[in-house]
């Protein structure tokens, strides 16, 4: 059988249980597809022993009838998760060498239900960017381009390793997570899928902070299915992490019935951004058509907060960020920068975070230092706290009113070039953020879908917003749109 | 508000972030832009609005007081860039 690495995990779930293939082979084929992959820069530390003991493992479940669903799926993880004895860096030079003594919650989870973990993904250092331009590894590589234009494409941010790699078939899933958009943004990019769920359903434990109040873990698939066989297994309450929600786990595959009907879907009219290029607003108004043929009703609705939601998030994030960084100080794991004669403990906490952080890490840092500093907190943190609170009532009254699902752009572009943004300002970069920022500061589930691709042939997406803890309603609503809007392209292969 | 390069100074300072005299006017300009870019949230009418604590409102839940741990000395120092003798080992702090 070839193209084993082409697999949705639902026909290799369903493959492995007919015993027409074996995890062994699904992971050679896997390992094959990541060595020939270099160019894309998506795997950046290999974990193939450890891959074909993990399939053999999951053979042996499989044959003696013990075989959760992702049981022999060999996926990949993004770098910010620890992995017990294998380099956790969050792409930071901060975290070199560092190997972690013990396993996140969410990767422990996914070997335990028998998936095989093939390497690390690149990422934005700190899960900070948009266009993993500020990882420590270098820049990961979009599998598209522009037809036949070579200019390497960014794959978008943070999650860009865990997106180039599932898009050019070297895992059949990988593990991202969504601060203001790191799951969905680079999903949009690559023609895949990327759900971010409830604040609350996946553990935090051992996934390295950046914003405590904000981050989510989600998975990065193929397709619809996939997503909601691979959350499922991510998802569950965790004494370790003091937010993770002790409400049961729903079987999210088992709610794609593809039945919408009568179902209400909202429009917010404060996303139709100025500017917006033409064919972002046509894939917008195609999928609202799609969920109108499906038998929804389609209705406006204002979310009057949402131009405010960039601003809060660039005063919450970079907080919480300063603070969860504090720990990188040297002493206890990672770097610490080489002292001069007489340099006491000051001036190696200020040298080791200079030369580990990178700019963007660093600019960060201080903004959040600043907007906590006396005399500030009150301007800045506490008026963004209060902002976020409005933002989250936003969505609580639409909901309230009786809206189902909340559909918008994922992107409000395609697709652009590394190094293209280099000499924009910071806020430039941010805007990437604009769709999908307001899920995060209101806590709710949030999924992109490929929906098509625009003139240039690159993939835009589509998102949908969920109510909260409704998981399984707002993955049937991305199936629909993605059975309507039809999306099969796949890059050409040039790596 | 704009942030002039004392200022830039401090904040790398506080943030234990060693910043070069010569690279202190561009960190104070960037920080300068992000913070204006913040600005726009004095336009939010936010009176009589609590701050968000907690994204989901809840309980924090709480465990038995009991240690679930421990003799893990060797795995704790295990990623330090200096351990000796079963400590971290850091500059001298006190003279």
């Amino acid at each position: 059988m070839s193209g084993l690495n082409e697999l949705t995990i639902a026909a290799a779930r369903d493959a492995l249980r007919k015993g027409e293939v074996t995890s062994a082979e699904l992971t050679e084929a896997c390992l094959a597809a990541i060595e020939g992959a270099g160019a894309l820069n998506a795997f950046v530390h290999k974990t193939p022993e450890i891959a074909r003991e993990r399939a053999a493992a999951a053979d042996q479940r499989l044959k003696a009838g013990d075989a959760p669903p992702m049981c022999g799926i060999p996926v990949g993880i993004k770098d910010l998760f620890c992995t017990r004895g294998v380099p956790s860096q969050a792409a930071s030079n901060i975290l070199n060498g560092f190997r972690p003594e013990y396993e996140s919650t969410v990767s422990q989870q996914l070997q335990d239900a028998g998936a095989v973990m093939l390497g690390k993904l690149n990422m934005d250092e700190f899960a900070m960017g948009s266009s993993n331009e500020t990882s420590c590894y270098g820049n990961a590589v979009n599998p598209w381009r522009r037809g036949n234009d070579a200019a390497p494409l960014t794959p978008g941010g943070s999650s860009g390793g865990s997106a180039a790699a599932v898009a050019a078939d070297l895992c059949l899933g990988a593990t991202g997570t969504d601060t203001g958009g790191s799951i969905r943004q680079p999903a949009a990019f690559v023609g895949i899928t990327g759900i971010k769920p409830t604040y609350g359903r996946c553990s935090r434990w051992g996934i390295v902070a950046f914003a405590s109040s904000l981050d989510q873990a989600g998975p990065m698939t193929k397709d619809v299915r996939d997503a909601a066989i691979m959350l499922s297994a991510m998802c569950g309450h965790d004494p370790k992490d003091s937010t993770s929600a002790d409400i049961p786990v729903p079987d999210f595959e088992a709610a794609l019935t593809g039945d919408i009907r009568g179902k209400k879907i909202g429009i917010p009219r404060e996303y139709r951004m100025d500017g917006m290029p033409d064919e972002i607003e046509k894939l917008w108004a195609d999928g609202t058509a799609m969920m109108r043929d499906a038998g929804a009703e389609i209705v406006d609705i204002s979310l009057p907060h949402t131009k405010y939601a960039l601003p809060a998030y660039y005063v919450v994030a970079p907080a919480e960020a300063s603070s969860n960084l504090a720990r990188y100080d040297g002493v206890r794991y990672g770097h610490r920068a080489k002292l001069a004669q007489g340099d006491g403990i000051t001036e190696m906490y200020e040298k080791t975070r200079a030369e580990g952080f990178g700019h963007e890490v660093q600019r960060r840092v201080m903004i959040g230092t600043y907007v906590l500093s006396a005399g500030f907190y009150d301007a800045y943190y506490n008026r963004a706290r209060k902002v976020r609170a409005l933002i989250k009532r936003d969505f609580e009254t639409v909901f309230a009113d009786g809206i189902d699902a909340i559909l918008t752009p994922a992107t409000p572009s395609a697709a652009f070039g590394l190094g293209e943004m280099a000499n924009a300002d910071p806020i430039a970069m941010y805007l990437n953020d604009v769709f999908t920022v307001t899920v995060n500061l209101a806590g709710l589930p949030g999924i992109a879908v490929p929906a098509g691709l625009d003139r240039q042939g690159l993939p835009l997406g589509l998102q949908l917003i969920g109510r909260p803890w409704e998981e399984g309603a707002l993955l049937n609503h991305a199936y629909v749109l993605e059975r309507a809007a039809g999306f099969v392209s796949k890059p050409v292969k040039w790596w | 508000m704009s942030i002039d390069i004392s200022t830039a100074r401090k904040v790398a300072h506080l943030a234990r972030i060693a910043v070069k005299e010569e690279d202190l006017p561009a960190l104070a300009g960037e920080l300068s832009a992000v913070l204006a870019f913040m600005e726009q949230l004095n336009e939010v009418d936010v009176e009589g609005v609590e701050p968000m604590t907690s994204v989901t409102p809840m309980r924090l839940k709480r465990r038995a007081d009991v240690v679930t741990d421990g003799n893990i000395q060797a795995q704790i120092l295990s990623n330090a860039p200096d351990a000796r003798e079963g400590f971290f080992a850091v500059p001298k702090v006190v003279e």
